[in-house]
C-alpha cells in the first residue's frame, strides 16, 4: 500500500508541541521524555551537573537510565529505558565521524547497561529539532509510531497498521510516509527493529539515513546487546525525526574556525593516505580480513584457530572486485571523507522471503565477515552479504549471530547437539544454508533459532540441564562473557586484548579497547604495568567518542605523516589534539588532553557502579572463557603446536618432549590464567579500583563523580 | 567546458583579480575571500591557483551539492550544501575555498570579470572540450 495511505490509517494517541530553541554551543539543554504506557510527554532539563559530570551522548543516557530503573529491573520490564542521545559534538558537519547516536538500555542478553554507537542520521537530526537526548519508557498496548517533526515542534505519538516487521521494508516504507518531497527524504531518519527482535534476544536496532545518490535508504545498526529485543517488548514500531535545514553550524559552535581547519586538516590527510594505508573509501573496515588472518587473529570455528587457507576466497578484494559499488564516498553522516560504509548495490536475494529481490546490502564490515563467514568455516562471500542483509532487515546482531553459530557448531560436531535437536539442521562448520536457515527461523520464530536466539549463556545452560552437556566444556568454549558474545578477533595470543575484551563494561566487545597489535605485533606494551596502563588510557579514550557523538574510527583508521615519530604513536597525539580542539571550538570550555580522559573516566566508573547496582561489575564478572585466552582442545594445541611447546620451553621452563597433549594443555593453561589474574590485579589498580573491582572512594571523589547514590552503590563492597 | 585559463609567465602579481573577485562575490577586498590566489613566494615567479573546472569535488560530494552547469562549469547548489568542507579537502589543485565566515565553500565560477581587468592577460576566459581533458585524465566527470 501507498505510505501515505498507511498514515492516514494512523491513531493519535497524544500530541505534545514544544519550542523550537536553538542549540547553544552544542546543548539545546533539554531533553525529551515519553512513556509510552500512559503516551506522557515532557520536556526535561538538561543540567549543568549532567553536562559536567556526564558530557553527554552514552553519559546521558546512563545518567538518566539509572534514575529510571531499580537494582532489580529487568529487560522487559516497563521502567526500562530506551535512550538516544548524541553529544555535544554530534551534528557538526566539518569532521569526519560526527554524526554519532548512543543509545542505552537494560539488556536482555547481560541485564547489564549495554551501550551501542550507531551512524545514521537520528541523532543529530534529534538534536537540531531541539532534544539532546531521547528517553523512552514504559509500553505501548499496540505497534506505535513516535514522529518528531523538528520544523513543526510537534510529537506525536500513533498507533500505527504497519504489518511490514522487517528494517529495511519498514525504513522505506517510513520515509515514504513523512518526506513531503524526493528532497525532503535526506531530512529524514527512522529507528526501528525487525521481525527477530520478536523472538530472540539479539535484537538490534536500525537506524537510517538517505542516500541521495543511490536514492535508497540505508541501514546502520546498533548491534550489540538486545537493544532491539527491548524496542519490540515496548511495542515500538518505529521513531521517526525529520528536520530541514542542517548547516554546518548548527551547533553554534564557540569558535567555528577551530572546528573548520580541524576538519580540512583531516579531510587532507584522508584525501592523501587513505589509498596507502587502511583503503576505508574503497571498502571500509572488511580492509582487515585478509590482515587478521596473516596474524592468526580471524576467528576461524568457533575462535579455535586464527586462519583458514580458504580466507583470500572472502578477502577484502572479492568484495572490491565483485560487490562493493566503487566511485560513491559512503559517510553514515555530512561530512565523512573516512567513509567507511559500504554498499552492494542490485545484489540479488538467493533464499528466504525476499528471495528473487535486488537490494543493497550496507556491508559487509569486518565483523560481518569474520563472524558471519570464518568463524563458521564459511568461506563464501555470497553467503556473507546475504546473511548480512538478513541480519540487518530481521534486526538480528551480526555479531552474536556469528558467534552463537560457530557456538553451535562446535556442540553440534561434538555431538553435544544432534539433528533432533537443531530439528533437522547439519550445524556442521561451514554449513551456509544451515546457517541460513537458522537466521530465517529467528525472523518466524520458530525452531531451533528460538533457542539460538537465547544467546549463548543461556543455550549453555540449556544444553547442560536437557541435554546433559559437560558445563565445564560449554563454559570453555561458549564465546560470551557476562552474557554477551564475543566480537570477532582471536585474543588467545595476547593477554592485554584478553583484558581488553575481560574487563569490559558492557561484556566482550572490542570498542573499548583493541590491543593486539600494540601487545602482539609491535610489542610495545611488555609488563603488566604497561598493559595495564593501555588498559586504562584506551578504554577511556575510546569512552570520550560515545560521550559526544563521534566515531572512533577517523582518530587511527587514519594517521598523519608525521605520526611514527610522534612521542606515542598509537595514540595518534595530532589527532588527539583536534578532539580537544573539537570540544573546546564547540562548547566554549576549555580542556586538554587530561581532562579529555577525565571526563571520560567518570562515566566509565559511573557505569562500572551502575553494574555493581545491578548486582554485578565485580571480579567473577571480569572472568572469561579459556577459549579466549588458550587452546581448550587437543585439535586446538597441536594446530599451534611449536608456538605453545616453545612457550612452555621459555616462559615456564618445561620440557614438552615426552608430554601428552593434555598435559601440555593443562600446564599453559595454569600460566595462562595466572597471567590473567595478574593482568586484573594491575588494571584494577591503574583505575583506582579494588582487587575486587570497586572503584574506590577516592577514585569516585578525585574525578567528581561521588554523587550519594553512586557512594551508596558501592559501600556494601568495599 | 567554459574555464578561468591562466598563464603564470604573464602574472605581474598585481593581485588586481584577487581584489576584484572578492569585492564582486562578498564585497570586501579579501584575498582570504577570493576564488583566484596568486602565490607570491613561488621560486619560479607568480603562481595562480584557480579551479580548473576538473569536477572531482562532484564525486566527493554526497549530497549532490555540486554540479556542471550548461557550460560545464562547476557550481555549488548553496541551498543544499552543509558546509561539509570534503570538497575543499580533496581539491586537486586545492582551489576550492574556505572562510569561516561563511558555512558554505566557494570556488571560480569562471565569471571572467578578473579576467577581463587582467593588465597582462595572464587569465582569460578559455573553452576546452570536456571530452578531450577526460581522455587527458584531466577531469572527473559524475558517475564514473
Amino acid at each position: 500500500m501507498n505510505a501515505k495511505e498507511v498514515l492516514k490509517g494512523h491513531k493519535s494517541l497524544a500530541e505534545f508541541r514544544y519550542e523550537l530553541g536553538q542549540v547553544e554551543k552544542g546543548y539545546t539543554n533539554r531533553s525529551l521524555y515519553i512513556n509510552l504506557s500512559d503516551n506522557k510527554v515532557e520536556s526535561k532539563p538538561v543540567t549543568d551537573m549532567m553536562k559536567e559530570k556526564f558530557t553527554g551522548g552514552k553519559g546521558f543516557g546512563l545518567w538518566y537510565l539509572w534514575n529510571a530503573v531499580r537494582p532489580e529491573t529487568k529487560w522487559n520490564d516497563p521502567e526500562n529505558e530506551i535512550v538516544i542521545s548524541s553529544g555535544p559534538l554530534g551534528g557538526i558537519t566539518q569532521y569526519p565521524g560526527s554524526g554519532k547516536s548512543l543509545v542505552v538500555t537494560i539488556s536482555p542478553l547481560t541485564g547489564l547497561v549495554i551501550d551501542s554507537n550507531v551512524g545514521g542520521y537520528f541523532g543529530p537530526l534529534l538534536k537540531f529539532a531541539g532534544w539532546d537526548a531521547l528517553e523512552v519508557q514504559g509500553k505501548a498496548e499496540k505497534d506505535v509510531v513516535i514522529f518528531i517533526d523538528g520544523n513543526e515542534g510537534t510529537v506525536k505519538i500513533e498507533e500505527t497498521p504497519i504489518e511490514e516487521k522487517d528494517g529495511h521494508q519498514i525504513g522505506e516504507m517510513l520515509t515514504e510516509m513523512y518526506a513531503e518531497s524526493e528532497d525532503d527524504k535526506r531530512n529524514i531518519s527512522v529507528v526501528t527493529a525487525g521481525s527477530a527482535g520478536e523472538h530472540t534476544l539479539i535484537g538490534l536496532l536500525n537506524f537510517t539515513f538517505y542516500d541521495v545518490r543511490r536514492k535508497v535508504v540505508r541501514l546502520k545498526q546498533a548491534g550489540r546487546g538486545g537493544i532491539g529485543t527491548v524496542f519490540k517488548d515496548k511495542n515500538i514500531k518505529a521513531l521517526v525525526v525529520r528536520f530541514r535545514g542542517v548547516k554546518g553550524d548548527l551547533n553554534h559552535p564557540s569558535d567555528i574556525s577551530r572546528i573548520n581547519k580541524a576538519g580540512v586538516r583531516l579531510h587532507k590527510e584522508i584525501c592523501k593516505f587513505d589509498d596507502v594505508q587502511n583503503k576505508m573509501r574503497q571498502i571500509g573496515t572488511a580492509n582487515i580480513i585478509e590482515v587478521m588472518d596473516e596474524y592468526d587473529l580471524l576467528p576461524v570455528h568457533n575462535y579455535k584457530y586464527g586462519s583458514h587457507p580458504d580466507t583470500y576466497k572472502i578477502a577484502s578484494n572479492v568484495f572490491i572486485e565483485k560487490y562493493i559499488t566503487q566511485g560513491k564516498p559512503d559517510g553514515c553522516w555530512y561530512g565523512c571523507s573516512l567513509s567507511c560504509a559500504k554498499a552492494a548495490d542490485h545484489f540479488e536475494i538467493k533464499t528466504g522471503p525476499y528471495r528473487g529481490q535486488f537490494v543493497t546490502v550496507d556491508g559487509p564490515e569486518y565483523e560481518n565477515a569474520a563472524g558471519l563467514g570464518a568463524n563458521c568455516g564459511i568461506f563464501d562471500p555470497q553467503y556473507i552479504l546475504e546473511s548480512n542483509f538478513y541480519c540487518d532487515t530481521y534486526g538480528v546482531d551480526t555479531i552474536s549471530f556469528g558467534t552463537i553459530t560457530a557456538f553451535a557448531m562446535e556442540c553440534y560436531e561434538n555431538g553435544i547437539i544432534n539433528k533432533e535437536i537443531t530439528g533437522g539442521l547439519e550445524l556442521n562448520f561451514g554449513n551456509a544454508e544451515a546457517a541460513m536457515e537458522l537466521l530465517h527461523q529467528m525472523s518466524r520464530g520458530e525452531g531451533f533459532g528460538l533457542i539460538a536466539g537465547q544467546g549463548i549463556r543461556r543455550m549453555k545452560r540449556l544444553f547442560v540441564e536437557a541435554y546433559g552437556a559437560d558445563p565445564k566444556f560449554l563454559q570453555d568454549i561458549g564465546m560470551e562473557q557476562k552474557g554477551l558474545e564475543y566480537s570477532e578477533y582471536l585474543p588467545k595470543e595476547s593477554l592485554a586484548q584478553q583484558g581488553g575484551y575481560g574487563l569490559t563494561n558492557k561484556g566482550p566487545q572490542h570498542d573499548e579497547a583493541w590491543l593486539i597489535f600494540m601487545d602482539m605485533v609491535n610489542n610495545q606494551i611488555p609488563t603488566f604495568e604497561d598493559k595495564a596502563e593501555a588498559l586504562h588510557y584506551f578504554p577511556m579514550f575510546r569512552t570520550w567518542f560515545g560521550l559526544n557523538g563521534l566515531c572512533k574510527l577517523p582518530w587511527n583508521d587514519i594517521v598523519p605523516e608525521s605520526n611514527s615519530s610522534a612521542l606515542e604513536p598509537a595514540k595518534i597525539p595530532e589527532h588527539v589534539q583536534n578532539y580537544v580542539d573539537l570540544f573546546n571550538g564547540v562548547t566554549g570550555r576549555v580542556i586538554d588532553k587530561e581532562e579529555l580522559i577525565r571526563q571520560s573516566e567518570r562515566v566509565y566508573n559511573f557505569q562500572r557502579v551502575f553494574n555493581i547496582r545491578m548486582g554485578h561489575g565485580k571480579r567473577e564478572d571480569d572472568k572469561i572463557p579459556y577459549r579466549s585466552a588458550g587452546p581448550v582442545t587437543v585439535e586446538e594445541y597441536e594446530s599451534r603446536r611449536e608456538r605453545y611447546d616453545q612457550q612452555l620451553i621459555e616462559l615456564l621452563g618445561y620440557n614438552p618432549e615426552g608430554r601428552t597433549t593434555e598435559e601440555k594443555i593443562a600446564v599453559l593453561r595454569r600460566h595462562r590464567e595466572d597471567q590473567y589474574e595478574k593482568l586484573i590485579d594491575a588494571v584494577y589498580a591503574r583505575r583506582g579500583w579494588n582487587n575486587n573491582g570497586i572503584p574506590k572512594i577516592n577514585t569516585l571523589e578525585m574525578l567528581g563523580i561521588d554523587l550519594p547514590e553512586v557512594i551508596e552503590a558501592v559501600q556494601p563492597y568495599l | 567546458m567554459k574555464r578561468l585559463g591562466k598563464k603564470d609567465e604573464l602574472c605581474i602579481g598585481c593581485n588586481q583579480c584577487v581584489d576584484i573577485c572578492s569585492n564582486t562575490y562578498f564585497r570586501e577586498a579579501l584575498k582570504e575571500k577570493s576564488s583566484i590566489r596568486v602565490n607570491m613566494e613561488s621560486q619560479k615567479g607568480y603562481d595562480i591557483n584557480v579551479c580548473s573546472q576538473c569536477g572531482e569535488c562532484i564525486e566527493i560530494c554526497q549530497i549532490e551539492a555540486l554540479y556542471r552547469d550548461k557550460n560545464q562549469v562547476v557550481k555549488i547548489k548553496k541551498h543544499d550544501c552543509v558546509g561539509c568542507l570534503m570538497c575543499v579537502g580533496f581539491c586537486p589543485e586545492e582551489a576550492m575555498r574556505q572562510h569561516d565566515d561563511l558555512i558554505e565553500p566557494f570556488k571560480c565560477v569562471a565569471c571572467g570579470l578578473c579576467a577581463k581587468n587582467c593588465p597582462t592577460g595572464a587569465i582569460f576566459i578559455e573553452n576546452v572540450d570536456l571530452v578531450e581533458l577526460v581522455a587527458l585524465g584531466e577531469t572527473a566527470t559524475a558517475g564514473e
